[in-house]
């Protein structure tokens, strides 16, 4: 049985704080999660979840308070197995007076490459990230995107086993993050196993086999994106059109529907259905559609946050 | 020790690129000014001035560069994250810190070597030759060279765990007391009791002994310089720079980086 590529039980860090640093502050809180072989892994969360920290904990930038952390069988302080792990830090800044291609080769060189594989390497990085013309730029004049391809050709310059991404689309546009996107599933393809944290959540929908959401430095779901979110209905969505030769009811269904370009949209509950399409074939209404309403991830993930921030205001008001 | 070097040729590439050695062109420049007018107002001792003014620049803009340069290697990669890919890498925290290290220590070696040429220039300009004696001028090149290697070290492991300015301040107050280690090491005063004796004693062995590197005199002046001094003031450079980049290593590797 292979290991997990990534596993953390009761992971947990802490920051002191304060004057003399004798407060502490909880990043994250007991995380316990394993990234399977093969898998794309979508990480979760608002800002300050504790999405980075738990990446910073398994490239050995920060050190936890308790817990521990294995990758690819090996435990995170054991420097070596970074020979399989390809990391995009959050916002990447590399070493602006070298050009593109001087840090992908600085890069390529702790891989122990040669010269000629290094080049050939480097340049199908820069051609992959869509850079190949800007090999020779130095980095200080790169746009933020264009340090996010850097990050990006660094990461899986060396054809990693594991490669985890932070915020990978941050800083792109609409067409860089399609080629992210097309790049990710390229991976996924190629049997990689991939963690990436975001929070724009239609990213982690089409992109990942499982997804865990973190909040307050806690784990609060992990799962596939559509079971996640649960299965329960949240209505039907009435999608029709209005006739001016519609019944005297018509100005009542108005009031209650809303106006979506030709057409109108009522929400209903499951049991208020019937009814509904009742009182719209009276008014002579053509209906369109009829669709259930099931919970998004988004859904899923404003519940949570709506959640610790009420929670987060209570805390505050009772003076706690 | 190949990750070492993989760093260490970086470091030196950022230092090029920075424009540090950019000033060698200027301090050979001003040497070979000075040396016309030094040759045109003194009288017999044009060498003498001329050689304590040389090396008294060598070392002056070599601890600037060690200094400043020293704190800002570690300080600014974690500032900047830059870090952050790069430990991403199979490479340890301690490879990491001795590639920088040896970087700077180069980049400081072809900076005082350019500058020590500079001062030949400006001595054979003045002298119209080159006597076998001027060799003293060379071995105290190499003593400021030592004296910078172990600023370097200094000021490295000072920033491993506290800010940039703060780091600079304890590297040149350390420097500062290492030029008065012989002072304090003969303390004699009656109001003191054995065991404030005792301790100042056992400091002045702990401080970094920067005033064996000044043989700035005795090579202006033509005095020999004993050839054991130079085997102790290596020797004592090297096991020093360990044991301060130790220390740093050490607190590195527990370093959460921001």
């Amino acid at each position: 049985m292979t290991a997990p590529a990534i596993e953390t039980q009761n992971l947990t860090k802490e920051y002191p704080h304060g004057f003399l640093h004798l407060k502490r502050k909880t990043s994250l809180e007991n995380l316990t999660m394993q990234v399977e072989e093969g898998e794309v892994f979508g990480f979760l969360g608002p800002n300050g979840a504790g999405k980075s920290t738990t990446i910073k904990l398994l490239m050995g930038i920060i050190f936890p308070t308790a817990g521990s952390a294995r990758i690819l069988g090996k435990p995170v302080s054991d420097v070596s197995m970074h020979r399989d792990i390809g990391y995009l830090p959050e916002q990447p800044y590399f070493y602006d007076y070298l050009t593109a291609a001087e840090v992908l080769d600085y890069f390529a060189r702790f891989h122990g490459f040669s010269a000629a594989e290094r080049k050939e390497r480097v340049q199908k990085m820069l051609q992959r990230v869509g850079l190949e013309t800007a090999g020779k730029i130095q980095l200080r004049k790169f746009s933020k995107g264009m340090l996010q391809r850097v990050g990006l050709a660094q990461a899986i310059l060396h054809d990693p086993k594991l490669v985890i991404l932070d915020e990978p689309m941050s800083g792109l546009d609409p067409v860089g993050r399609r080629e992210v996107r097309d790049i990710i599933l390229d991976l996924k393809n190629a049997g990689k196993s991939i963690l990436f944290s975001t929070h724009i959540l239609s990213d982690a929908e089409t992109l990942c086999d499982r997804v865990g959401v973190i909040a307050g430095g806690q784990l609060r779901g992990v799962g596939a994106p559509g079971s996640i979110v649960g299965v329960k209905s949240l209505g039907m969505e009435i999608i029709f059109e209005l006739t001016e030769s519609g019944g005297p009811q018509i100005e009542k269904i108005r009031a209650k529907a809303a106006k979506s370009g030709a057409n109108y949209r009522m929400n209903a509950s499951d049991a208020e259905l019937y009814a509904a399409l009742a009182e719209l074939r009276e008014a002579g209404a053509k209906i369109i559609s009829v669709t259930q309403i099931k919970p998004t991830l988004e859904d899923f993930f404003m519940e949570l946050v709506g959640k610790d921030r009420a929670r987060a205001s209570a805390i505050e008001v009772s003076g706690q | 020790m190949s990750r070492i070097l993989i760093v260490a040729r970086n470091t030196f590439r950022e230092a090029v690129r920075d424009r540090v050695l950019y000033n060698l062109v200027f301090f050979a420049l001003l040497m070979i000014a000075s040396a016309v007018v030094v040759g045109q107002i003194s009288m017999d001792i044009e060498t003498i001035v001329m050689v304590s003014l040389g090396l008294s620049a060598i070392s002056l803009i070599g601890l600037l560069i060690a200094v400043f340069t020293g704190v800002g290697l570690v300080s600014k990669e974690i500032d900047k994250r830059t870090l952050h890919a790069v430990l991403a890498k199979p490479l340890r925290r301690w490879e990491f810190l001795a590639g920088k290290f040896t970087g700077l220590v180069l980049t400081l070696t072809v900076n005082t070597a350019a500058m020590a040429a500079g001062l030949f220039l400006a001595m054979w300009f003045v002298k119209h030759s080159l006597v076998r004696g001027d060799t003293l001028v060379l071995v105290a090149v190499y003593f400021i060279l030592l004296k910078l290697t172990l600023v370097v070290a200094l000021a490295m492991m000072f920033s491993c765990f506290t800010s940039p300015l703060l780091a600079i301040l304890f590297t040149g107050g350390l420097y500062v007391a290492g030029l008065f280690v012989a002072q304090l090491r003969s303390l004699q005063n009656t109001q003191m009791t054995p065991h404030t004796q005792k301790f100042f004693s056992i400091l002045s062995y702990l401080l970094p002994n920067f005033e064996n590197y000044d043989v700035m005199g005795a090579a202006a002046h033509g005095r020999a310089i004993p050839r054991i001094l130079v085997l102790h003031n290596t020797l004592y450079t090297a096991l020093y720079c360990a044991i301060v980049l130790s220390v740093a290593a050490v607190i590195f590797s527990r370093k959460d980086l921001k």
